[in-house]
């Protein structure tokens, strides 16, 4: 039973590509007769999409007069199409920024809500390794520079002295289209050493992995590319690696600790932001604390502020208020981090503000 | 007497004059296959119009340091697909050599009477149900079956042979090797449907007169078979190489979609049309000129691959089959 639910993920991750082509041409929008659910649709991030489609289905059975849409088409995408106005929200893993911000229509204002937050975990698939990986915040680093070549290079070897690791290539596999995955691991990665902002592949969405990187579209494509690739390594949110049962490694945080991704040390990577800021955009490229593990990233929705419907703007608001109240006991339970109150609080005043 | 009078006199018998209605309908028919004909190139003409005019700004831009750079970089604006075009003629080179010598064995198999010719059409419908398989399938069977099983014979290669350029790395899973197989199967039904045409178009005068001067049954198909079908071949192994480029949905599967040159068999690479089926959904503006300058160079090698074979098959047809 599990092996072909495997298979069909699998299946789905393959067929991406061809489903979001096709997808463009579906999103048109359709008018409703009276009687028919209201349709509100979103798009954008991948990472938070498994969890999305979960309260999505959770919500409908409470809701059936609402009908939510989301496409996980990656962050960059998700903030393009909610700054065209093709989408009734957007979603992103990184805040939109204030370039962005200043090619938001202003009748319509923006708002920016983070509902959720995750871990970006490294994933990896060495023959004969089934876990207990663990890497200094150097060495995966250079991984992912294309430094380090093999598995059995004796910087891997020192931090992992129990492990027989083969003398077998590393293939790192990235996300292709523009990511607030990668914006979050490449802003970490900035954060342990400014010489990968600068003069390395850089920080964004989008960075300039060396060549020899495999790349990927969305987070269930990197995923599906590391299952069958040996001596593969990628970034990904931690539903993605634990729904195809990858090992994840144990990384070195900002104390020296190997912490490995859990709901514990991704809660504790949440709690050390100092302040909440007004906007609410709040980043940890590095966060502090013997106990969290050192790669986190809210996801926001984009709102905005102004709807031209009523309708629209009440539905939107009375799942978001739900998402954030009985919605976060769903995201622990799949592997996202849970809000921490001080944020939810904080979100739902702002939620107020959607008319 | 007056009898045969009256049916000459009919207008209604066979050799009767044409009616108006069929001169109408001969005008109609005339007027719609003229029309067919130039709507085909108007249609080409169109497409590549509408892909050039789209494109210009990023010729302009880029110039021919689209074709030899190495980077495909949306943040920095700097594209460059000179390890796509490697990729595209380095995996369909080694499907057509790979599937053109298989589709060529499988047509004199079934021409040369190796087996009854109840038996041939058997085998050749089943070689043509090849095509009838959707590309996404293959990606999916190159996934599950032949990655793992090329696995093992591909680090047994590295691991002896490893001085060798072509077995420069490891396969570690998607990459040149069962992509070019899998564009092998792909292009096979091409090649062998259309080689078998050309073999059964020689008068069977031909064989006898080969078979009377003495030659045995190699000479026969080597020496004399073979050449007088060349025109023929060649024009399937184009046809076959024309598809093994276009190929996008199974190689964007298989390939590993990775941004390097490499002579290595089992190192991942890219293709143009895998980077234009994966990067088109969500391109932006500068992205998409920077993807249809990449269409107009992948139409600019399909393009070149037919004139060439057109002129290499014009050459065999002078020189093996007499013709002028």
């Amino acid at each position: 039973m599990t092996g072909k639910i495997r298979l069909a993920g699998h299946l789905a991750a393959a067929l991406a590509v061809a489903t979001l082509t096709l997808s463009g041409a579906l999103s048109a929008r359709s008018a409703s007769a009276e009687d028919a659910p209201l349709v509100v649709r979103g798009a954008g991030a991948t990472f938070p999409q498994p969890l999305y489609a979960r309260w999505i289905q959770d919500y409908a059975q409470q809701h059936p007069e609402v009908r939510f849409e989301y496409e996980g088409v990656g962050s960059g995408a998700g903030v393009r199409r909610f700054l065209e106005g093709s989408v009734d929200f957007g979603a992103s893993d990184a805040a939109m920024n204030d370039a962005e911000l200043a090619k938001v229509d202003p009748d319509k204002g923006v708002i920016m809500l983070p509902m959720t937050a995750g871990m970006v975990v490294l994933a990896y698939n060495v023959p004969g390794i089934a876990g207990g990986l663990r890497l200094p915040r150097s060495v995966y680093l250079d991984i992912f520079a294309g430094k380090l070549r093999y598995w059995d290079h004796p910087r891997i070897r020192d931090a992992n002295p129990d492990l027989e690791l083969p003398h077998k290539a590393i293939v790192t596999v990235v996300r292709r289209e523009s990511s607030g995955t990668t914006f979050a691991f490449t802003n970490h990665l900035g954060a342990i050493d400014p010489s990968w902002a600068d003069s390395g592949p850089g920080v964004g969405k989008v960075v300039d992995w060396p060549g020899n990187a495999m790349t990927a579209r969305g987070n269930e494509g990197v995923a599906h590319l590391v299952k069958i690739t040996d001596g593969a390594i990628g970034f990904m949110a931690y539903e993605f690696a634990h729904r195809l049962e990858l090992p994840m490694a144990a990384l070195q945080n900002e104390s020296g600790a190997f912490v490995p991704p859990g709901a514990k040390t991704g809660q504790a990577a949440l709690a050390s932001a100092e302040e909440i800021p007004e906007d609410l955009r709040v980043y940890l490229p590095d966060p502090a604390g013997q106990d969290a593990y050192p790669i986190v990233s809210y996801s926001w929705l984009l709102l905005y502020e102004r709807y031209a419907e009523p309708k629209v703007a009440a539905a939107l608001k009375g799942a978001i208020g739900w998402g954030l109240g009985q919605g976060q006991a769903t995201a622990e339970e799949m592997g996202y981090i849970p809000l921490p109150e001080t944020m939810t609080a904080k979100a739902r005043e702002t939620l107020a503000r959607i008319h | 007497m007056s009898n045969l009078f009256r049916a000459a006199d009919a207008t209604s018998g066979i050799s009767g004059p044409p009616s108006m209605a069929e001169y109408a309908a001969d005008r109609i028919f005339r007027s719609i296959a003229i029309a067919s004909a130039f709507i085909i190139i108007l249609l080409v003409a169109y497409i590549l119009w509408e892909i050039g005019q789209k494109a210009m700004p990023a010729v302009a831009e880029y110039g021919l340091g689209f074709i030899t750079g190495t980077t495909w970089n949306v943040s920095k604006g700097e594209f460059s697909v000179l390890p796509e075009i490697w990729g595209t003629l380095y995996s369909s080179l080694l499907a057509l050599l790979l599937g053109g010598v298989f589709g060529i064995s499988i047509a004199i198999f079934l021409t040369q009477d190796f087996i009854h010719h109840r038996m041939a059409t058997i085998f050749r419908t089943v070689v043509e149900m090849l095509a009838a398989i959707p590309s996404v399938v293959y990606g999916l069977w190159g996934i599950y079956v032949l990655i793992p099983l090329l696995k093992p014979l591909a680090g047994w290669l590295h691991d002896t042979l490893g001085w060798f350029p072509l077995f420069g790395t490891d396969l570690a899973g998607p990459g040149m090797a069962p992509a070019a197989l899998v564009l092998a199967i792909m292009i096979l039904p091409t090649v062998a449907a259309i080689s078998v045409d050309a073999f059964r178009r020689i008068p069977y005068k031909v064989k006898e007169a080969a078979y009377g001067m003495g030659t045995t049954r190699w000479e026969a198909i080597l020496k004399v078979m073979l050449p007088t079908a060349s025109s023929g071949i060649l024009a399937a192994l184009v046809l076959g190489f024309g598809r093994a480029l276009g190929e996008t949905m199974a190689l964007a599967m298989l390939i590993g979609n990775s941004n390097q040159i490499s002579m290595s068999l089992f190192s991942p690479a890219n293709t143009l049309a895998s980077l234009l089926a994966s990067n088109f959904p969500e391109a932006g503006q500068v992205e998409v000129q920077a993807l249809m300058y990449a269409a107009l160079v992948l139409l600019a090698i399909t393009f070149l691959v037919n004139v060439a074979g057109l002129a290499i098959q014009q050459y065999t047809v002078r020189k093996f089959e007499g013709k002028k």
